[in-house]
């Protein structure tokens, strides 16, 4: 690790004028991929902006017919929290799928989504169930939020405060791991409510997307026999020595009909 | 014997060593720190392979904190030598295999992604680590060769200038003449082409060495994660430091999981003891856990044909093995011995097999060097064995259980000489295939199968019979054979004053429980409690000598060691009783922990002898030496062969090519056991690193450039609880004829029997469709892959 400065700002807006002011700085959520890629010496920030003490950003609130989780909240909080488990069961699940005990304790939705590392849960459910990301300066809509691989509609000093869910009428999450990483290969998030039915694939290509085909027959008939003979094309999905493109095609397909087979 | 049921051999006593170890009170390498101690940091090759054209010390130099930079060149200079390979393997033309140098840090050329370069030594790591990134090294790139067929074309480019095609040895063993002509004759010939993939051992532990120098007496020690202090002491002092053993100390301290990959020497100890000597200050080195996946020799890694001829009745009639070992780009302390002669000995498996003949030609290349691995060449043998037996049954109609039985070595034929040198002592092979088959319900196997069809998913079940060597090895034996080294092992049973008594053995524990399973032993042998016995290992200024441990030898060679010494002490025990007792020598007997006139109540305790060997006034001084402290060495007289049938049952998903274990069953022979529940242990943590070579962990180099592509846990998969299931193991124990122990050893069996199971299980799901063979690891992409071939060509 190169040395840096470290700062732990008490408030949202000492946050960001301390990343503006800073060089090269870097904010930290809970540092589950940044701080062992500052072990590894693959980034040298000049000052590191831990978010840690900003309480404001953790917790759970019911509000109206949606689902809020501020930035900072855990992976864990989220996998235990019983407003979570009765009004969005799927996103329960999900947060409770992602990493182990150590990286649930430690990780949170606001360093995820900001990451957004391809192989990433919460991107699929920020796009499926179309949430809205509240930032220090604005909303986002979560489909509008995920750019590109590893990049995000944030601009240079933006924070992200929490996240709005809408409760949706149903939503599953199903997810195929790498065995070695236990990171999505395809992650399959289906949600049916109030924006329709929305189908969002993580793992399979740089970014979070929308699978539009299987979301129309889905609209039409919402069984896993709806998609029983739909293909999604391989083009343009992630290769590597665990899975080829063409296999992340096919299970976007099986993980998609296994999540909407969970949502019963 | 059996004196202490609770405590004594046969008793399933709690391991004595995992309280320390559970509770953060061991004492690791990296636990260590000297005073003044320095610290390295190694600087490695990026590049598969490249010549070294310049070095620039200086910038590295100004990093603050560094202390020195050493690189290849200054060692050469200093006549540093090279590390030595342990065994001479002939090829079949008589003429002995290339043995290249291998200086410690690489002068002039690097030959695999992760090879030393230099060595940046700091006041701490950090700064080591600044000053190794500011060292300025050109290259000039190589093209690299990864891949064995592509190593031995005829013009290749050549890692080793004098290994032409990249060969190092090109070795044959068996009776050629007599496997043609049987093949000739032979109403059917089983064929298959087969990889054993390349492992990274992963211990918990990354490697750490520390090397000392004491000014004052001009001894060094060097501290490091060894399974074999004394032979590291030999190698390094011997061959690449020119130090006598006199002046250097080694320590082994505890070291967690080494599964052979802690066997050899390897050049970073002595980078630190070569150092700790220039610099005046002890310097201390741990690898990171990427550093251990470019540094720590792998394992495994052959391609084999091999082929089975059968009569009509589906009798082995002979067998023909030709393998591509990979040996790396150096070659690692035991490398050149692991693919010929602890591999094609066993050739002969469990069955009767009369003529073998095998061809296996070790090949360079530029990864990191291949060694022992546990089984180390037998769960390779094992593979091709029980994958070829299996297609033989499914060629020729036998179900492969019956296929086996019919070739077995029969019960009454012991000792039973193979055709590929070994003689088996003992076995009973039929009983633990029908505990297996019993256990694992075999019989009802079909309506598992059918029900499972039902639910959309691929049932198989796949049986292993395996063979292994333990208790290496008898040192006339191994000498014949090209091995450098005695394989004897040494015990020294020290009794103290007040009757407690010290264990020294030359064997080594890295997780084996040795701690508890000597104690044992010593207290049943010795008549004393368990809590009066310490056993100390790993240190060679306590310990006298010793070969250390692997090849599940420690109980058969190191066990019978202790056995001999403990003898000695109740032997010059006698002796004092008889004085005090004014009674002949040959009436006493030893028994309960007396030493007692026969036939008469007259005794002296144990603890009564231990004091008047170190109190002796009434003493037969004219005799017999005061103290009662015994050393022993044992050379075996065999190798013991454990041996047993596992059985493992799968469901394929065809949706996502994931395998499911959902039943895994050994029945194992591991002769006389001492701690059965030590011995599950064992099994079970084979069994886990087994199916993993099966399932999970597969090392991959990329083919162009070199680059490690499984560099770390993100890619490369090891076993995990939930990718297992619970195992039934069990045994049925055929003492050992060839010690007087009657053990054989447990530590490779899970790791040696099981992957043939897992992947003939696999097979066998798959066999509607038309699979014949999987290779390993059998990952859901690859599985994937095949059915969708399959179903595709049956729609076609």
């Amino acid at each position: 690790m190169y040395n840096f400065e470290y700062h732990k700002p008490a408030s949202v807006a000492d946050a960001a004028a301390l990343i503006g002011k800073a060089e090269d700085g870097k904010l930290m959520a809970g540092g589950m991929t940044l701080l062992p890629t500052l072990k590894q010496r693959l980034a040298q920030p000049s000052d590191l902006i831990d978010l840690g003490g900003l309480a404001d950003l953790v917790g759970i609130k019911r509000e109206g017919n949606a689902v809020v989780i501020g930035a900072m909240t855990t992976h864990g909080a989220v996998a235990a929290s019983a407003e979570v488990k009765q009004a969005i069961p799927g996103l329960a699940q999900l947060a409770s799928w992602i990493g182990d005990p150590a990286v649930r304790n430690r990780g949170t939705l606001g360093g995820s989504i900001c990451n957004n590392d391809p192989a990433a849960d919460y991107p699929g459910a920020v796009v499926a169930l179309g949430a809205t990301v509240t930032t220090n300066q604005r909303t986002i809509a979560g489909e509008d939020f995920f750019t590109g691989m590893f990049e995000t509609a944030l601009e240079e000093g933006e924070i992200v405060q929490s996240v709005s869910f809408p409760i949706p009428e149903k939503a599953t999450y199903e997810k195929f791991r790498n065995p070695a990483s236990r990171y999505a290969i395809v992650g399959a998030f289906v949600a049916k409510g109030p924006n329709g039915v929305r189908v969002a694939i993580t793992g399979a290509g740089p970014t979070v997307f929308r699978w539009k085909e299987a979301e129309a027959a889905l609209a039409a008939n919402f069984s896993p026999s709806a998609i029983e003979g739909l293909k999604h094309p391989a083009d343009g999905l992630n290769g590597d020595i665990h899975a080829s493109a063409e296999y992340r095609a096919h299970l976007v397909g099986v993980m998609t009909k296994r999540a909407v087979a969970a949502a019963g | 014997m059996n004196a202490q049921p609770e405590t004594g051999i046969g008793a399933s006593v709690r391991r004595r060593e995992d309280f320390r170890f559970l509770t953060g009170r061991g004492n690791y390498t990296d636990d260590i720190n000297r005073p003044g101690q320095l610290h390295a940091w190694i600087v490695r090759s990026p590049h598969a392979h490249a010549t070294i054209e310049a070095i620039d010390k200086a910038p590295a130099l100004a990093v603050p904190g560094v202390v020195a930079v050493f690189t290849g060149a200054d060692m050469v200079k200093a006549g540093v030598g090279s590390l030595p390979c342990g065994w001479l393997i002939n090829s079949r033309d008589g003429s002995p295999m290339i043995e290249p140098p291998h200086i410690p840090l690489s002068p002039e050329r690097v030959r695999h992604v992760g090879d030393q370069v230099a060595v940046v030594i700091a006041e701490t790591r950090e700064q080591a680590r600044d000053g190794a990134e500011q060292l300025v090294v050109t290259y000039g790139e190589l093209p690299a060769i990864i891949s064995m067929t592509e190593a031995i074309k005829p013009g290749a480019p050549l890692i080793w200038d004098q290994a032409p095609q990249n060969s190092c040895y090109d070795w044959e063993f068996g009776d050629r003449a007599g496997v043609e002509a049987a093949f000739k004759g032979a109403h059917h010939v089983a064929r298959l082409e087969l990889v054993n993939n390349r492992l990274v051992p992963n211990a918990m532990e990354p490697r750490a060495a520390i090397g000392d120098f004491d000014r004052g007496t001009g001894e060094y020690t060097l501290y490091t994660t060894s399974q074999n202090p004394h032979v590291i002491r030999l190698l390094m002092g011997a061959y690449v430091l020119n130090i006598p053993e006199s002046k250097l100390r080694v320590v082994a301290p505890d070291v967690g999981g080494g599964f052979g990959s802690k066997i050899f020497h390897y050049a970073e100890e002595a980078i630190v003891t070569w150092a700790a000597g220039k610099l005046h200050k002890p310097v201390k080195w741990t690898a990171d856990r990427s550093e251990s996946f470019m540094s720590d020799a792998h394992g495994r890694d052959h391609v084999t044909v091999v082929e089975l001829a059968l009569d009509k009745d589906g009798k082995f009639l002979a067998l023909h093995e030709k393998t591509l070992a990979n040996m790396g780009a150096y070659l690692s302390t035991f490398s050149t011995c692991i693919p010929t002669i602890l591999h094609s000995t066993l050739l002969a498996g469990v069955y009767t097999t009369p003529v073998i003949y095998a061809e296996v030609r070790a090949v360079f290349t530029n990864t990191v060097p291949v060694d022992a691995y546990r089984g180390a060449g037998r769960p390779e043998t094992t593979f091709l064995l029980e994958r070829i037996v299996d297609i033989a049954a499914d060629e020729m109609g036998i179900d492969p259980v019956e296929l086996r039985r019919r070739n077995f070595i029969p019960k009454d034929a012991f000792p039973y000489q193979t055709p590929v040198a070994l003689q088996y002592d003992s076995g009973d092979y039929f009983t633990t295939l029908e505990m297996a088959t019993k256990a694992a319900d075999y019989a009802g196997f079909e309506a598992r199968r059918a029900e499972a069809a039902r639910r959309g998913k691929y049932r198989g079940i796949g049986v292993s019979s395996y063979i292994e060597a333990c208790g290496i090895a008898p040192s006339q034996v191994v000498g014949a054979l090209g091995g450098r080294a005695g394989l004897y092992e040494s015990a020294e049973v020290r009794v103290h004053p007040t009757g407690s008594v010290t264990v020294f053995t030359g064997t080594h524990s890295h997780g084996q429980g040795h701690e508890t399973t000597f104690a044992q032993l010593v207290s049943d042998l010795l008549q004393v409690p368990m809590e009066s016995v310490e056993i100390v290992h790993g240190d060679t200024n306590k310990v006298a000598f010793g070969m250390g441990t692997y090849g599940s030898r420690s109980l058969a060679v190191g066990g019978m060691a202790i056995m001999k010494a403990v003898e000695k002490v109740v032997n010059k025990g006698k002796k004092i009783a008889a004085h005090l007792l004014e009674a002949s020598e040959a009436d006493i007997e030893y028994k309960d922990g007396k030493f007692q006139v026969a036939g008469t109540d007259k005794a002296k305790a144990f603890g009564e002898i231990a004091l008047t060997a170190y109190v002796p006034h009434n003493y037969p001084m004219e005799t017999l030496e005061p103290g009662l402290d015994e050393s022993a060495f044992y050379d075996p007289k065999n190798f013991t062969f454990p041996s047993g049938t596992h059985i493992c049952e799968v469901e394929v998903d065809p949706d996502t090519g994931v395998t499911e274990i959902v039943n895994f069953v050994a029945a194992d022979d591991f002769g006389r056991i001492i701690n059965p529940m030590i011995v599950d242990g064992q099994v079970h943590g084979g069994i886990a690193q087994g199916i993993g070579q099966a399932l999970l962990e597969g090392c991959i180099y990329d083919q162009q450039s070199g680059q490690l592509l499984t560099g770390s846990y993100m890619d490369y998969c090891m076993p995990r609880a939930d990718d297992l299931v619970s195992f039934k193991v069990e045994t049925h124990n055929v003492p050992a004829v060839d010690n007087a122990l009657g053990v054989k050893g447990c530590g490779e069996a899970g790791a040696i029997g099981s992957p043939p199971a897992v992947i003939n299980a696999i097979v066998d799901a798959l066999s509607s469709l038309g699979v014949r063979h999987v290779e390993m690891p059998a990952t859901p992409h690859r599985l994937w892959q095949i059915i969708n071939e399959k179903r595709a060509a049956k729609a076609a």
